[in-house]
């Protein structure tokens, strides 16, 4: 796997390490390279140790690398803590008008970031851009590609131009005083430039393109940036977006909207999502489609706010008391995220139905390019709902019909003469409410029934590498791109090894998952949490136990080299 | 012209006696006489005795989760507003389980009818102390006494709801009156309504309530004065007030969302190409 060139910035909440991230992101984007960028950060607004990562490529990358190229550093505590990530080749740039117990030397450079934003952008505070510009300098990258990205980000007013000013600065500085520091050089491919987008994104984009036209949350990291997207484009695209009181009423008003007839959602991560768990039932029990995206943080209770885990597989399975249908989707890239919203949004119609999108921190987060979304390719599915004209005696519409699929005609309130009628308690086929032991029977096998054509859309697990190995690793969600590369990895390196990967994850796709794991010589379940969730999940559904596990539950994402390292250690012992 | 057997339903599950059938007729009446047909109407209700109103009447019914009853009548009055809605819900439902949603709902001003029976009391559960009951008021669950009563009244209209009433279940045609009134106003439109229950509740009981209430309107109450309109939200013992007691013009929350301009989201058809301006923005 081609490592590409991985930039880190780092420094201290509020010196804007995350918008100089961007930019190089963005630089390398448009001159038509492959990138992937994440960030860290610590749930305070000002203040700490932040840093993000950017890895540029002209192969597809998409995970992290491990080792660095070059260190933006914004203040000194960002040398102590990262200098032993940067390769012996790489570069390290500090201020050494602020750092005074740094020393250059080595690969160690000081730039006057301050004083050069200060002179050529008009302020101090663009230090950060001027980083940039020296980080781009040193690889040789287009001046011209990096003001484009400047501008992307700070407009083309007159902010806009001071920032490009101290990029340049930068830069200038880059080639002249620190010429020669870094061997690694970078230039745009060309070509049509990519999307670059976080998984947030990527489901807010989904949602517009799958004609969601209601939202309710209550803000909560690391999902927040959803409704932020999607609100700032409400008036002329997009859905009604509320704020309301809690998310107990971000999940009812989702469903009441829903039933009413927008297509609806709302997004959470999971002590939000704790408190929304009521109201998942009575989508249940309702048979209102609502999409829910959980993006997951460590828990329990408040965890790691800023962090990321796949903690809440078991939970979203079975939350909420009773039983009835759900589907749980859990895109494994940025990509996947918009595709895997629209298709959310289709089974939550089809099935009349809670569908939970699980994402995770490092997901919501991340950025990478994508090829332009297809928009041709998205197709909308609302059911069978009917118009009016459709309902031959409105009269004698009933909501909640007995068919043999499970699903109901739908129709929507006021769209004709018929009354639509359901109830939070066991109901007749009108809706109102029973406690006849032959209609419960009935109404819990009609709504479980919908499983048998949900299942059908159920897409089969990811398979990676060869159908047979010696080793298969097995994961789900967000951790594919890393998975399959540290695949590529273990197979330069002789060992035979392929992946099994979910991102469809219920209702599970037993058979093909059991069949992939009976051709496993060994298997080795990864996951981001601390008890294996997913291979509890196998095993009760294909009664088949995962051989072992590498599990991570430090809130930090896993690394390719980190699983390449952990699966050495399981196949040698 | 809408009869009032548009709205018969089947017969409620209610005690003998019970105040709740009272404010059946009273909200069929006032449907009747605004000629609102029942396929316009939207009824979202909770849990509780008075939860089940909707299933004693017709319309479309939304019948939700104790005390989630103004979310989700919210979210269907934002999906469509042509809907007629009215939330219906006791008083543990709305002011305990549901407290904070009550808050919410008046604070936006959505344009929603809120009709909450109170009877001081749990009646679905069995004689429970509510957020309503009086000080002191012993039950299996509170020896000890209940707590300070909450007073929907007044913390509606410091909350920011445009409309607030107080009805009695012992006067039919003055209550049906306040649900015209509350339907008619545009924003967020609480009817409290003293529903005595002769289950669980003998201390306030008809009789308690007919010596103690009278009309504001005989008092020639200004209810767009908020200064007292709180006062007369406060006034509760040896005289209760009924009727309109707060009332004031503000924009709905469906009003303040210029998404909404573009036509009720349930009629909307969805356009994937609709995205491809944004996808720009990310190149």
């Amino acid at each position: 796997m081609e490592p590409g060139l991985n930039v880190m910035v780092g420094g201290e909440a509020g010196q804007g390490v995350q918008s100089a991230g961007f930019i190089l992101a963005k630089a390398f984007a448009r001159g038509g390279l492959h990138v992937f960028a994440d960030q860290d950060y610590e749930s305070r607004v000002r203040g700490g140790h932040n840093f993000f990562r950017v890895r540029a490529s002209a192969a597809e990358v998409a995970a992290i690398s491990e080792e660095v190229d070059i260190l933006l550093a914004l203040n000194e505590e960002s040398v102590d803590l990262h200098r032993s990530e940067v390769a012996p080749q790489g570069a390290i740039i500090f201020d050494g008008d602020k750092a005074k117990s740094t020393a250059a030397g080595g690969n160690l450079a000081s730039a006057p970031l301050a004083r050069l934003a200060q002179e050529k952008g008009g302020n101090s505070v663009m230090a950060n851009t001027v980083a940039l510009g020296v980080g781009l300098g040193l690889v040789g990258y287009d001046q011209e590609t990096m003001a484009e990205a400047v501008r992307h980000q700070f407009g083309t007013s007159e902010s806009g131009e001071s920032n490009v000013r101290a990029a340049m600065a930068g830069y200038e500085y880059a080639t002249v005083q620190l010429k020669g520091l870094l061997k690694r050089q970078l230039t745009p491919i060309g070509g049509e430039s990519r999307m670059l987008l976080n998984g947030n994104e990527a489901i807010a984009l989904g949602a517009i393109a799958a004609g969601c036209t209601f939202m309710a949350a209550y803000p909560m990291t690391p999902a927040t940036p959803i409704m932020e997207f999607l609100a700032a484009r409400s008036d002329e695209l997009g859905p009604v977006v509320v704020q309301p009181e809690d998310e107990i009423a971000a999940m009812t008003m989702t469903i009441g909207a829903a039933f009413a007839g927008a297509r609806a959602m709302t997004a959470t991560s999971g002590s939000g999502f704790a408190l929304m768990v009521e109201g998942l039932g009575l989508a249940g029990i309702t048979e209102t489609p609502v999409v829910a995206v959980l993006a997951q943080r460590p828990a329990p209770a408040v965890g790691l706010p800023t962090r990321t885990e796949q903690g809440d597989l078991q939970f979203v399975l079975t939350a909420a008391p009773g039983e009835f249908p759900r589907a749980v989707l859990a895109p494994a890239t940025v990509e996947d995220a918009f595709w895997l919203t629209v298709k959310a949004f289709n089974l939550a119609d089809r099935y009349q139905l809670p569908v939970i999108l699980l994402t995770d921190h490092y997901l919501a987060g991340s950025y990478a390019t994508v090829p332009r979304f297809d928009l041709s390719k998205v197709t909308i599915d609302r059911g069978e709902l009917l118009r009016p004209d459709e309902i031959a005696n409105p009269e004698e519409y009933k909501r909640h019909k007995l068919t043999p699929s499970g699903i109901s005609p739908r129709v929507l309130p006021l769209q004709g003469k018929a009354l639509v009628v359901t109830d939070a308690d066991e109901h007749d086929e009108e809706g109102h409410l029973i406690e006849d032991a032959d209609m419960r029977t009935q109404m819990m096998l009609k709504r479980l029934r919908k499983v048998d054509g949900l299942k059908e859309d159920i897409a089969p697990p990811r398979l990676y590498g060869p159908d047979e190995a010696e080793t298969t690793l097995v994961g789900w969600g967000s951790t594919y791109a890393a998975l399959k590369e540290a695949v590529d990895s273990l197979r330069d390196d002789g060992l035979d090894a392929n992946l099994l990967h979910l991102s469809e994850l219920w209702p599970f796709p037993a058979q093909a998952v059991a069949q992939a794991l009976e051709k496993a010589g060994r298997s080795l379940v990864v996951e981001s949490n601390a008890t294996g969730q997913l291979a509890r999940l196998v095993r009760s559904e294909t009664g088949i136990k995962v051989g072992g596990s590498i599990l991570k539950f430090d809130g930090r994402p896993f690394t390719p080299a980190y699983i390449v390292r952990e699966v050495r250690k399981e196949v040698t012992q | 012209m809408v009869d009032i057997a548009d709205y018969a339903g089947p017969k409620p599950a209610w005690c003998p006696g019970c105040g709740n059938f009272a404010i059946l007729t009273a909200l069929k009446q006032a449907l009747v006489a605004l000629d609102i047909e029942p396929h316009r109407v939207l009824m979202v209700s909770g849990i509780g005795q008075a939860g089940k109103l909707p299933h004693y009447t017709r319309g479309n019914v939304f019948n939700s989760l104790h005390g989630r009853t103004l979310p989700p009548a919210t979210g269907a009055k934002i999906a469509n507003p042509a809907l007629v809605v009215i939330a219906i819900g006791g008083d543990g439902d709305g002011y305990g389980e549901g407290g904070n949603h009550f808050l919410g709902a008046a604070r936006r001003n959505n344009d929603i009818t809120y009709l909450v029976h109170n009877n001081q009391v749990y009646g679905l559960t069995k004689g429970q102390a509510s957020p309503t009951s009086d000080f002191g008021f012993v039950t299996k669950t509170t020896p000890q006494g209940a707590d300070m009563p909450l007073n929907p009244v007044a913390l509606a209209i410091v909350t920011g709801a445009t409309f607030v009433a107080r009805g009695f279940a012992g006067d039919i045609p003055h209550l049906s009156q306040l649900i015209m009134g509350g339907i008619q106003h545009r924003g967020f439109a609480l009817v409290d309504i003293l529903q005595p229950c002769p289950s669980f509740n003998h201390q306030n009981t008809f009789a308690w309530f007919r010596e103690r209430v009278y009309k504001l309107n005989d008092d020639k109450h200004d209810p767009t004065d908020r200064a007292t309109a709180l006062d007369k939200a406060q006034e509760w013992g040896d005289r209760i007030p009924i009727g309109v007691v707060y009332t004031e013009r503000r924009a709905t929350f469906e009003e303040r969302l210029p998404g909404l301009a573009r036509g009720p989201l349930a009629e909307r058809q969805p356009n994937p190409a609709d995205a491809e301006k944004l996808l720009v923005e990310f190149q």
